[in-house]
């Protein structure tokens, strides 16, 4: 049986961006193991010749003309209307880069 | 009587005749409003104006009416959080395809609905927001996600009101809250403008008073969407229309009451009970096996949906709320609370390399066992029966720190969820000592919510335990 070991609770909460105490980093790994104990029972299930399943409907290759809808385009200002951080009419993202 | 503890129906044909007044059911429903809503907590933002907003709406087949809108459903003008802080204080640029068309038909959002935050849990406890309370008895639990909404027709603080289901969200609140939730067929109604949390999931659908106030709002929530690459082409009809045809000559399955959890339980009872009032009825009634493995003519175990559901889920709901950035709205991903953290990053680690084959597409191969089982069914029953909870009404407090609370109170319907069949929750039992009610989970192939309404509506007027049915 798989389990979540709070190194790996530490590494996944960097993959989600997600930042943790170090208390969070137990109780999630409790969590997280006891919910594979759970999803440990779907190895014995047989599923061999079954495909996955991708829709439920039957749905397939729902496909549009790639246009512009004029109606669905904020301007500037909705489109700023709801972020914290603004700097002359743009967001102000993280810096991902290093500066040397 | 007042006017707002009216069914719509009810209120509809009461405007027509000028019986009552708008202004009228505006006021009785701010009333009970300002009495209750500190106490139940079932609504996190109302609209002041929604009584200005009902003018001119009279002659639309909603009237001008009152609903209520989980909230999870972006509406403009009224904020949206999904109950979480991180979403505080959000506007919405752009309104969800089912609020507007809810306006569009006269329809008047008085308010937005307290749940589960980002519709995560089955009983309203991890909203940030803290609790509502089940207005049948206020030391118990209303149920969730949907839980504010559910509670707002309980009390009589809407007409009708709009939730959505992942697996059970719809249909499990209205079975503790004693009202009626119908979860239509994946993509019968627009997911768009509702914040996301399984998208292959998702179902925006009604709570109401009555099954026929239930087929009236899918009238005009149902349908194709362009903004939805997942809603259906197939054509939406008067669900209403053949409501009163009964169920002679149906065949109906009944699911799941061997289950250790609830056999021999006044759930099984309550399940057994309308089984043999359809039969009454002039149906054929079966009670149909669970066997752990996928065999013709008996149900496969819901036991594998839990673990199923657990990972797509999981997996979709990181994916989703990968987009809460704090950059262009909302605060950072610091502001999760511990249920989204938990779901967010078990996703994440289902969806990571080296675990996507095992656990994802393990999960999606198990998930058509289940559509394989709901086709089989099908091509021998009209409608399955189930309960959609395992149990009455929890107290308040119940959560506790379980990580799979939500998928133990959903087990009943997550095979359904998952395979993306409709089905509608009635009240079936009430219990006269706390006043807490038990739903029967009516469930019917896709695209099949007129059947399953046929006999909803049939059970409801055949039996005493809505009270709204008779008025």
């Amino acid at each position: 049986m798989t389990t979540i070991s709070t190194s790996t609770v530490k590494h996944i909460s960097k993959l989600a961006k997600i930042p943790i105490t170090e208390k969070e980093e137990n109780e999630l790994a409790k969590g997280f193991n006891k919910a594979l104990e759970v999803i440990d029972s779907l190895f014995k299930v047989n599923i061999v010749g079954i495909e996955p399943t991708h829709q439920v409907t039957g749905l397939e290759n729902i496909l549009r003309e790639d246009k512009v809808d004029e109606k669905k385009i904020f301007t500037q200002e909705q489109a700023l209307s709801n972020t914290k951080k603004k700097h002359n009419g743009y967001f102000v993202v993280d810096q991902i880069l290093a500066e040397d | 009587m007042k006017t707002n503890e009216l069914t719509l129906k009810k209120a509809i044909e009461l405007l027509d005749k000028s019986e009552i007044s708008l202004s009228d059911v505006y006021k009785d429903t701010e009333s009970v409003i300002a009495e209750k809503n500190k106490e139940l907590n079932v609504y996190l933002d109302l609209d002041k104006d929604a009584l200005l907003k009902s003018r001119g709406q009279e002659r639309k087949p909603l009237r001008g009416l009152p609903i209520a809108v989980k909230n999870n459903f972006l509406t403009v003008g009224l904020p949206t959080n999904a109950s979480s802080k991180l979403l505080d204080g959000f506007m919405s640029p752009f309104e969800s395809t089912v609020t507007k068309k809810i306006k569009e038909s006269g329809g008047v959002v008085i308010g937005k609905t307290n749940m589960d935050a980002w519709a995560h849990g089955s009983s309203t406890e991890t909203s940030d927001y803290g609790s509502t309370k089940n207005p049948r008895n206020t030391s118990y639990l209303p149920g969730g996600s949907s839980g504010g909404s559910a509670a707002a027709i309980a009390s009589d603080m809407a007409i009708a009101a709009i939730g959505s289901e992942t697996a059970g969200s719809i249909r499990q609140p209205a079975a503790w809250c004693g009202v009626v939730g119908l979860k239509p067929t994946y993509g019968r109604t627009s997911r768009y403008g509702v914040v996301a949390m399984g998208s292959s999931l998702d179902s925006p659908g009604p709570l109401t008073k009555t099954v026929e106030d239930s087929a009236l709002i899918l009238n005009y929530i149902a349908g194709k969407d362009e903004n939805d690459a997942t809603t259906s082409p197939l054509p939406i009809m008067d669900y209403t229309k053949n409501i009163k045809k009964g169920v002679k000559g149906m065949k109906i399955g009944i699911c799941y009451i061997d289950h250790q959890k609830i056999k021999g339980t006044p759930v099984a009872k309550a399940v057994i009970a309308a089984g043999k009032f359809f039969e009454s009825e002039g149906a054929k009634v079966d009670l149909i096996e669970t066997t752990p493995g996928l065999k013709k003519g008996k149900v496969l175990s819901h036991e594998h949906a839990i673990g199923v559901y657990t990972v797509v889920q999981r997996s979709e709901v990181s994916s989703n709320l990968s987009r809460y950035d704090g950059i262009r709205y909302g605060k950072d991903r610091s502001n999760f609370g511990h249920e989204a953290k938990n779901r967010v990053m078990l996703g994440t680690f289902s969806l990571s390399k080296g675990y996507a084959d095992k656990y994802y597409v393990l999960a999606q191969k198990i998930r058509s066992l289940y559509l394989s089982n709901f086709k089989d069914l099908f091509s021998q029953y009209d409608l399955l029966i189930s309960a959609p909870s395992p149990s009455f009404a929890l107290p308040v407090g119940s959560l506790g720190d379980d990580p799979m609370f939500g998928e133990l109170q959903d087990l009943l319907v997550e095979p359904s969820s998952l395979a993306g069949i409709c089905g509608i929750s009635i009240p079936c039992f009430r219990d006269e000592k706390t006043n807490l009610y038990l739903g029967l989970n009516i469930m019917g192939n896709y695209f099949n919510e007129e059947k399953i309404l046929q006999a909803a509506y049939n059970f409801e007027q055949g039996t005493k335990w809505n009270p709204w049915a008779k008025i």
